[in-house]
This record gives structure tokens, C-alpha cells and sequence, in this order.
């Protein structure tokens, strides 16, 4: 029953007699107890005698013993954390040698001549603070350089936004997410489609929902409507009659039809009537399209300050279906 | 596709209209086929302290354990429970509610088990039940990222609790003081059951994993012998340090805690491939840095020490000082009425 026969996992505090055999069965349950308790006893002077020659440091609360790491291997309660992957820039930094440089927190403002911190409130080169814009020749009038610099500034936060995304997607691929972020699914799709779908205007669902109440027998008549439903915009009258008695001769509404289906065919070949909206149409169309291809030329004076064009009329020329140009 | 809503046949084939309706002349944002991501963080420290703490870790330390009940509990098991849970207060969560769904050893029966696990953070778990079949049936289990592991069940005889130990208090064991275990008898090596059970009962009863140790603070220990091939004795002892010639004091155990006899009923060993990711142990962990210290060709190890400001005028006096004392005070203001015996003048050496 030497020290020798235990084994002892120090840094478990743990001692196993191996070679101990109870002679069968024990007599009586308190002889039982007392033996276990000797052996007991024995095993643990045997941990307390090497542990307690250790080396030891003093402490205030007594001495202090630098455990071995135990020897009996228990199975762990969580996997392993796996590595980060590095992320796109991190590679890109390998790839081109870059190396981290650890920035100061605070930084000489030359402007004020003061020292202010790098990020935060009263910053040094915060972009909203610069008080005057020069204009370069590149600027268009109109244009509003503060506000440029705010839509590309968001910009450049969304593209952060979404190559952090992409990169931690990369890492929930290997499963290596870190432990305080969860990636979450905002929107689900429509089953068979794998798109997420936008959300429905309310002009769009009125349509939609006339359109459905149509299905019934009665094609949607008699359906009662909820309170504040708007009354079917499309009745399904496709095709208008005009009623069969109505004054003598040709009565107003049958003049109307008339004049306007002749206005129609007549307005086509005449060249006198002016369609004063199509007209300035078509030159806005005409002048944006002259505009890109001048910008792609020539990058001088913008096209407001050009003489502009003389506009003719084609009026002579029979059979043509082109309109005058108006200024 | 009007005509079809027409004759009211329509209800399936609007559907899928509907659909394609929706698909074709709603505009959409994203022409990519991918769901939307959102990345959610934790908005407060203490949030995020608290999930970290959670995460796996590449040295682990002291498991947390649960202790539950089935739908059927006896006064021993009870007590067992309660007592078990006294042991391990600092790092076990006692559920007291009966949990009729939980079979460990059925396939389906572990589902809660496993979310208890989750939620709790807790990867033993100890569940007891008793039935005519198996009385007092307690069902040790451990859980290895959340779900089930291995399993011992375990019934107790000839229970024995805390209060019916009669000793002196002082000897008692403080809660979370790191205990000695022993391991006594054969069986523990020959038998498969007891040797499952050994490790299952180390891992209960082990504490926090320490590198440094106070001698002092070392005051119980857990004895288990084997007595026959199924049957174990547990029992819970107080230590005694005495007084002996070297520096190795004489052990003497005073039987305080709850003591029982567990006897083996069924045990399930884990798949040997979740057993062989378990045990898998991490690499070195890198060393930490040393701050403060550097090392010169010239000088050696050169160490910086930043000495903070010490105001040596502005710091409280612990003793009052001589003339603000209040009978000094009185005294002069008494003897300025009188008049002062004129002060003594100290003789020049002539």
C-alpha cells in the first residue's frame, strides 16, 4: 500500500487505488464506511504529501502552490474555436507587404493649432467642417458640392457596410463567426422564387384587390366593401355607347366622338396645327442627346452658354409628318 | 387571363397570376437571388460580456451543472438533488419544475434536455427520477456543444444526508474551495460501467481548473469506492489538517457531507467520433506579451516602471495635527485670559 500503487493526477487533485480489493462481501456497513474512510485517509496524505512539496510562494492568505497541468483528459464541453479567415483586406495587406502603422489618438490640427483627437466629437479633418468648396473646372453650376461630398461619404460607408457583410459571411462559411455577432435574414423570399419581394405600394394593391374581387360570380358587384375601400376604379366598361335618343339631329356627344376622331386623323397630315407638347419634347430629347455627345468631345463651356440652334419649319414640304420646331 | 377571372374558375390560376403579377410589374430592388443579411450585435457591454463569456474558449474550465427533475420524484431523491445542488452552489442551476418529456435515454427525449443545456450554458446535467421500475434513478449526463454526449443512470441506496452528520462546525467546507477526490477499488479499472461512471463523477465533481493553489484553503475531499462490480460508495469528508514533524500535515477526514451507495444501472458511451473531436486538446496558446520589459544587447533586460504622482502636500495626515487638537486649544485660549508664565530662555553657554 505504498505511494507508488496510487495514481495521482495532481492538478485534479485526484488519487486512484487500482490494486485495492474489498474482501467480499463487507461485513457490516459501518465496517464498510470506516474502511473506505482509511483508504480514503491513506490516498489523500499520498496527493497531500507531494503537493505539499511543491515550491510555494507566500501569499496573504497562505501559501501559494503552482499546480501541474492535469494528466487525465476530459472531453471538453464546446468545440474548438477555429480561426478567423483573414478578410479581403487583410489578404490584399499580405499580398502588397502592408504593414499596420499604430496611429496616435491625438493629432496637431495645423488650422486651429491645436491638438485634437483622431475620431470622435471636434475631430481633426472632419468633412463637414471645411467652411469653403473652391470650385474646379470639372463642376457644373448647380450643383451642390456639400452635398456631393455627403451622398459620396455615404457611399463609401455603404460599400464598408457591405464588404464587412460579405466578410462575415466569408467567416460564417468556415464557421468561425465571432461569438457577439449573428448574422440574421431580414426579409424571406417568396417559396419558388429565391428573390426577396418589395413591398406592395397601397395604389398597387387596390388594383390588385379590384382586379380579385372580379373572380366572384357576380364579377365583384355585390362584394361588401370594408370601410374606407375605394370603389373599383376600372368598372370593366371597355367600350362606350352613346345613347340612342338625345336631341334632334347629331346630338353634343355624338359631335364630340366625331370631332375628336377627325381632330386625330386630320392633326397627323397637317402641318399648320402645332402639337405644342410633343414639340418640346421632342427637342429636350434632341438637345440632352447633342449634350452627351458634345460632353464626350469637348469639355469646354457648357451648352447653355452656345448659341442656339436656328429652328426651322418645315412647312412646305407636303407629305412629311414632321412638326415645326418651335423655340 | 381576364376571361378566366370572368367565369370565376380563376381562384388557383389568380393565384399564380397574382404571383407572376407581383413578379412582373413590381419593381424589384435586388436582382440578386440572395436573402437579405442583417448583422445583429449585442447593443450593451454587459450583452456582449455575457454572450462572450458563452463562446467556446480554447482552455475550457469548470463546466456548469444542471440539475433537474422528471415527473416523478421520491423524498430521497429530493434530498439527493438539493444536496448535489449545495455542493456545486456556485457553478450549478437547480430546475425545480417536474419535466415530463425528458427521457435520456430515448432518442426523442433529449430535445429539452438540450435546450436547457443552451440556455443555461450548462454542459452536465443531473436528472432524476424515480419509477417502480428503477427507484431513485438518477441519470448523470454530460453535453458537448449542446447536445448529449454520454450518459451514466445511477440509482442511490442507503442515502445518507448533510444534516444527519453530527461533527464540529468549524470544520465545515466552504463553497467553491477545490476538493481532493479518491478513487478506491478495482472495479474502477476492470468494470466499463465504473470506469464510464469514475470519469463521469470527476468531471461532476471537479471544480474550476486552477493554476495556482492555496494550501490553506484546502478542506474536503470525495471518497468513492467500488464495492462490488455496480456498486459504488460516495461519501463527502471534511478535512483536518494536524500538526505533524514535516511540512506535510497528517490528513484526518471527518465524514460530513451526504453519503450514498450508486449503483449502475445503464450507461451510454459517445459515438467514437464526437469522442475524438471532444478530446481534442488546443495547440500551445501563444504567449502573452510582457509589457514594459525589453531586452538590450548593452544593458541586458531593461524594465520600465512608471511611478505615479504622488502629492506629497494635499494628502490627509492619519493623526491630527498637534495644534488643531481641541484641548491644546482650550488650554491656550484659557491661558491667554491668565497670564503666561513668560517662556524660558534658553541660556547661552557662557
Amino acid at each position: 500500500m505504498g505511494t507508488q500503487e496510487h495514481q495521482i493526477d495532481l492538478g485534479h487533485l485526484l488519487a486512484f487505488d487500482p490494486l485495492h480489493h474489498f474482501p467480499s462481501p463487507p461485513s457490516s456497513r459501518e465496517e464498510l464506511v470506516k474502511e473506505c474512510l482509511q483508504k480514503g485517509t491513506e490516498l489523500v496524505q499520498s496527493i497531500a504529501d507531494t503537493l505539499f512539496n511543491l515550491p510555494s510562494t507566500e501569499d496573504i492568505d497562505g501559501p501559494l502552490v503552482k499546480l501541474p497541468p492535469p494528466t487525465t483528459r476530459l472531453p471538453r464541453e464546446k468545440h474548438l474555436p477555429k480561426p478567423k479567415p483573414p478578410t479581403k483586406w487583410e489578404l490584399f495587406a499580405k499580398a502588397k507587404g502592408i504593414k499596420n502603422r499604430k496611429k496616435d489618438k491625438i493629432v496637431y490640427d495645423e488650422q486651429t493649432g491645436t491638438w485634437k483627437r483622431r475620431h470622435g466629437y471636434d475631430r481633426v479633418n472632419d468633412d463637414e467642417d471645411i467652411p469653403i468648396i473652391e470650385a474646379k473646372m470639372t463642376d457644373e453650376a448647380g450643383e451642390d458640392p456639400f452635398a456631393k461630398r455627403r451622398a459620396e461619404k455615404k457611399k463609401r460607408v455603404e460599400k464598408q457596410g457591405k464588404n464587412r457583410l460579405q466578410n462575415l459571411k466569408q467567416a460564417a462559411k468556415v464557421g468561425a463567426l465571432p461569438s457577439h455577432i449573428q448574422l440574421a435574414a431580414t426579409a424571406l423570399p417568396i417559396t419558388g422564387t429565391q428573390t426577396a419581394p418589395k413591398k406592395v405600394s397601397k395604389n398597387e394593391l387596390e388594383d390588385v384587390a379590384s382586379m380579385a374581387a372580379t373572380a366572384t360570380a357576380s364579377g365583384g358587384k355585390f362584394d361588401k366593401k370594408l370601410p374606407g375601400e375605394k370603389p373599383e376604379k376600372h368598372k370593366g366598361k371597355y367600350r362606350k355607347f352613346l345613347p340612342v335618343v338625345e336631341g334632334t339631329g347629331i346630338g353634343s356627344l355624338e359631335k364630340q366622338q366625331t370631332e375628336k376622331i377627325l381632330n386625330k386623323l386630320i392633326s397627323k397630315n397637317s402641318h399648320e396645327i402645332l402639337n405644342v407638347d410633343k414639340a418640346i419634347n421632342m427637342y429636350n430629347v434632341k438637345k440632352e442627346k447633342k449634350r452627351k455627345n458634345r460632353q464626350g468631345k469637348d469639355s469646354s463651356t457648357s451648352s447653355k452658354l452656345k448659341p442656339k440652334k436656328q429652328l426651322q419649319k418645315k412647312s412646305l414640304k407636303k407629305g412629311t409628318s414632321k412638326k415645326g420646331k418651335s423655340k | 387571363m381576364y376571361f378566366k377571372l370572368r367565369l370565376g374558375l380563376a381562384v388557383y390560376t389568380l393565384h399564380k397570376s397574382f404571383q407572376s403579377f407581383l413578379l412582373q410589374t413590381l419593381p424589384f430592388g435586388l436582382k440578386s437571388k440572395l436573402i437579405m443579411l442583417k448583422i445583429k450585435t449585442p447593443k450593451s457591454g454587459k450583452a456582449k460580456r455575457e454572450i462572450e463569456k458563452r463562446a467556446p474558449k480554447l482552455v475550457e474550465s469548470g463546466k456548469k451543472t444542471l440539475i433537474l427533475q422528471g415527473t416523478k420524484t421520491s423524498n430521497v431523491l429530493n434530498a439527493v438533488l438539493t444536496e448535489i445542488y449545495h455542493l456545486k452552489k456556485d457553478s450549478a442551476v437547480r430546475y425545480t419544475r417536474k419535466n415530463e418529456n425528458i427521457r435520456p435515454f430515448e432518442s426523442g427525449g433529449e430535445t429539452s434536455l438540450e435546450f436547457f443545456s443552451l440556455k443555461t450554458d450548462c454542459s452536465i446535467f443531473v436528472f432524476g427520477s424515480h419509477s417502480k421500475k428503477r427507484p431513485d434513478n438518477l441519470v448523470i449526463g454530460r453535453t458537448y456543444d449542446h447536445h448529449i454526449y454520454d450518459l451514466v443512470e445511477v440509482g442511490v441506496e442507503n442515502f445518507k444526508s448533510m444534516e444527519s452528520f453530527t461533527y464540529d462546525k468549524k470544520l465545515s467546507p466552504k463553497v467553491g474551495s477545490k476538493p481532493f477526490i479518491a478513487f478506491i477499488g478495482e472495479g474502477f479499472e476492470s468494470v466499463d460501467e465504473l470506469k464510464h461512471l469514475k470519469e463521469v463523477l470527476l468531471d461532476l465533481l471537479r471544480g474550476e481548473v486552477v493554476e495556482n493553489l492555496n494550501l490553506a484553503g484546502l478542506d474536503h475531499a470525495y471518497i468513492c469506492t467500488a464495492v462490488s462490480s455496480n456498486r459504488v460508495f460516495f461519501t463527502h469528508c471534511a478535512m483536518r489538517l494536524k500538526k505533524s514533524g514535516t511540512i506535510v500535515p497528517r490528513m484526518e477526514l471527518v465524514e460530513v457531507g451526504p453519503s450514498m451507495d450508486l449503483v449502475v444501472r445503464r450507461h451510454r458511451l459517445p459515438n467514437d467520433s464526437v469522442r475524438k473531436e471532444a478530446m481534442k486538446t488546443a495547440k500551445e496558446q501563444p504567449k502573452k506579451k510582457v509589457k514594459n520589459v525589453s531586452q538590450d544587447v548593452i544593458q541586458g533586460k531593461v524594465g520600465k516602471i512608471y511611478v505615479p504622482d504622488q502629492q506629497v502636500g494635499s494628502v490627509a495626515l492619519p493623526y491630527k495635527a498637534k495644534g488643531l487638537k481641541r484641548e491644546r486649544r482650550e488650554a491656550k485660549m484659557k491661558h491667554e485670559t491668565n497670564d503666561r508664565a513668560p517662556k524660558k530662555q534658553k541660556e547661552n553657554s557662557e
